[in-house]
């Protein structure tokens, strides 16, 4: 972003879709990022045209007699442990499963940037105490703080976004707090002060936009670990709580005791799961190359 | 040395103690009618809510009550469960061994296998060979733990019937625990059980040690090709040393700090990975303890399992902070 200072004088309209547009072409010139694109985009629409896709419905009372067929042309995937359809119940679990973890993501994004832009927005005690307050959550390894977060609120969709969220909120307020406070000293911040902004107008119109890619990556990055977190604790037995919703993790525990007998209940739900993070993931690594090229690999 | 050792510990005790806060408020917050009724949930009963009144201070002032948890957590004192009556402290001493025998086998199987799959990637930067590392590393955090474990089992357990897939030991062998790790035990029982012992941990291990190998890799490709760019490296080469010394002297010795600190770093990962591991594999360690507490809405547990938890991982990066300062005098001194 050093660039910005030295194109002060042209319009920043301009500058903004120049830098935007770059990234663009330089992300559609990615071929893993393309690559990324496609598995995530699957599985969108897969999740909004289920209802049109799916051969059956996720949860039709009554088949037991069905239960457990191996995969055929009429049960693509086969049938789970009620009978119903394991290709329809996987393209319904999209739509839980990566709403779930994208939610849960942006959730996140929305706490962590908060507090991290008043941290490093107003510096001293505040920016102290916050980041005490981070520096606890970060303590707490990985999914247990979502786990402990759920436990807490009980079982639900929204619980689950807002465990996960919280979780990763610490993450993306350090990430945007380094960012401002090295923004702080750099020669556009100092001129707009010396020109009288205020406090508020720089924070949010010098420095929030030039913060945003580093954001912008680890939030895509995210979303690939919220979706395998969010299945994570399905499988604990702690997700939706509601066993007629197709939920990928939960799927994967009723799967589990019949690994002898029924290994493609595992397989499939699982390999969307690895399908989606891979998109995700592939498509952060390209985001990340395409925003900042000096960073290459 | 010792300076910042204790600047490094002065700043994990108030991290700590407002963990502790969080956690004792979130017993205290449950939703439910009066605190006892909402820890104890479906257990509660006349006999059990007045005696985690009396144990917990319940009818006492908020502050009187977290003063007094903090009072017992210095002690050691984590409280018991009120589902089998034990010490939570009891309890983690005999599951803990368990956790860590699996977090060191995950470490091992990372480590072993990402540092050399990182180098040889980093050694043919662009290759066919920097191809499929990174697609093995694309995969190792892509993909869920529990599926990996799942995965593993069917193929290895049940289809090849070449390891097993459940448990630390064979329950048919006449093994003490004695210190609890299934290892040790099985070495001091005689008999090479230790062949029985290292055999379940493998998979295990494997699936545990998958997202950090995948870390590792990329950290150690990034870090050895960033450190043969070094102008120090060009040098050594000019001055005619053999590729290897320049590899062992030049390269790896430079390349392996930002390693260290992600190996700390992905200890916290494992403990909570192994939380996942040891469900899939009925491992009988801390990971599946939390999970069951939960399920049995053992509040008290889960509280302080978390905190023990914390405490590992605040260690843990203490220790690989230290060891890296000690590695690394720029960051002693600065």
């Amino acid at each position: 972003m050093a660039t910005s200072a030295v194109v002060t004088i042209a319009p920043t309209a301009r500058v903004s879709r120049g830098l935007w547009h770059d990234a663009l072409r330089r992300l559609v010139r990615n071929r893993p990022a393309i690559v990324g694109m496609v598995c995530i985009a699957i599985f969108v629409f897969g999740a909004i045209l289920a209802p049109v896709i799916a051969p059956y419905p996720p949860n039709l009372p009554g088949q037991l007699g069905n239960a457990m067929h191996g995969p055929s042309l009429a049960h693509l995937m086969g049938t789970d442990t009620q009978g119903n359809d394991e290709f329809s119940r996987v393209l319904y679990g999209a739509r839980i499963s990566l709403s779930v973890g994208v939610v849960a993501v942006v959730f996140g994004l929305i706490g962590g940037t908060t507090v991290g832009a008043i941290a490093g927005g107003a510096g001293g005690i505040v920016d102290g105490f916050l980041m005490r307050v981070v520096d606890v959550l970060l303590a707490v390894p990985g999914i247990l703080l979502a786990i402990g977060i759920v436990a807490w609120l009980g079982h639900g969709e929204i619980q689950i976004m807002l465990a996960v969220g919280i979780s990763y909120s610490p993450i993306f307020a350090r990430l945007l707090r380094g960012s401002l406070l090295a923004l702080r000293e750099s020669d556009f911040v100092i001129a707009a002060r010396s020109m009288g902004a205020s406090p508020a107008r720089i924070l949010l119109r010098h420095m929030l936009p030039n913060a945003l890619t580093p954001l912008i990556v680890q939030a895509t990055l995210a979303a690939a670990t919220a979706i395998i977190d969010v299945a994570g604790l399905g499988f604990l037995g702690l997700g939706p709580g509601d066993p007629r919703i197709a939920e990928w993790g939960e799927m994967l525990t009723d799967a589990s005791k019949f690994l002898q007998s029924a290994p493609w209940l595992i397989f499939f739900p699982g390999a969307a799961i690895v399908i989606s993070a891979v998109g995700f993931n592939l498509l952060g690594d390209g985001l990340r190359e395409a925003l900042d090229p000096r960073l290459k690999r | 040395m010792a300076r910042f050792i204790v600047r490094r510990l002065l700043v994990a005790i108030p991290v700590l103690l407002g963990l502790s806060v969080i956690l004792f408020l979130f017993l205290r917050l449950l939703p439910g009618s009066g605190p006892a009724v909402a820890i104890l949930g479906q257990h509660a009963t006349p006999q059990l809510i007045a005696q985690i009144t009396a144990v917990e201070g319940l009818d006492k002032p908020l502050y009187v009550q977290y003063f007094d948890y903090l009072g017992r957590l210095l002690h050691g004192d984590f409280g018991a469960s009120f589902i089998d009556g034990r010490e939570v402290a009891a309890t983690f001493l005999v599951r803990f061994p368990a956790t860590v025998e699996l977090t060191i086998g995950a470490m091992i199987f990372a480590v072993g296998l990402g540092i050399p799959l990182g180098r040889l990637a980093a050694r043919h930067p662009d290759s066919w060979i920097d191809g499929v590392v990174t697609v093995i590393s694309l995969f190792g955090i892509s993909i869920p733990v529990f599926v990996l474990g799942y995965t593993l089992a069917f193929i290895f357990g049940v289809e090849l019937h070449w390891l097993p897939t459940f448990g630390q030991l064979d329950p048919r062998l006449p093994i003490n625990p004695v210190t609890h790790f299934a290892i040790i035990d099985a070495i001091l029982a005689g008999h090479w059980y230790v062949i029985d012992a290292v055999s379940h941990l493998i998979l295990p291990s494997i699936a545990l040690g998958t997202i950090p190998l995948a870390v590792f890799t990329r950290i150690t490709r990034a870090s050895v090709i960033d450190v043969s760019n070094e102008d120090y490296v060009r040098t050594a080469r000019a001055k005619g040393l053999t590729e290897r010394r320049v590899n062992s002297r030049h390269i790896m010795r430079n390349a392996w700090l930002p390693v260290t600190t992600v190996i700390g770093l992905e200890t916290g990962a494992l403990l909570a990975g192994a939380v996942l591991t040891e469900t899939v594999f009925t491992w009988n360690g801390v990971g599946s303890w939390v999970v069951s507490s939960i399920e049995n809405h053992d509040y008290i547990v889960v509280q302080s399992l978390i905190l023990i938890f914390a405490t590992i991982f605040l260690t843990v990066n203490l220790i690989v902070d230290v060891g890296y300062a000690f590695l690394n005098p720029r960051i002693r001194y600065g």
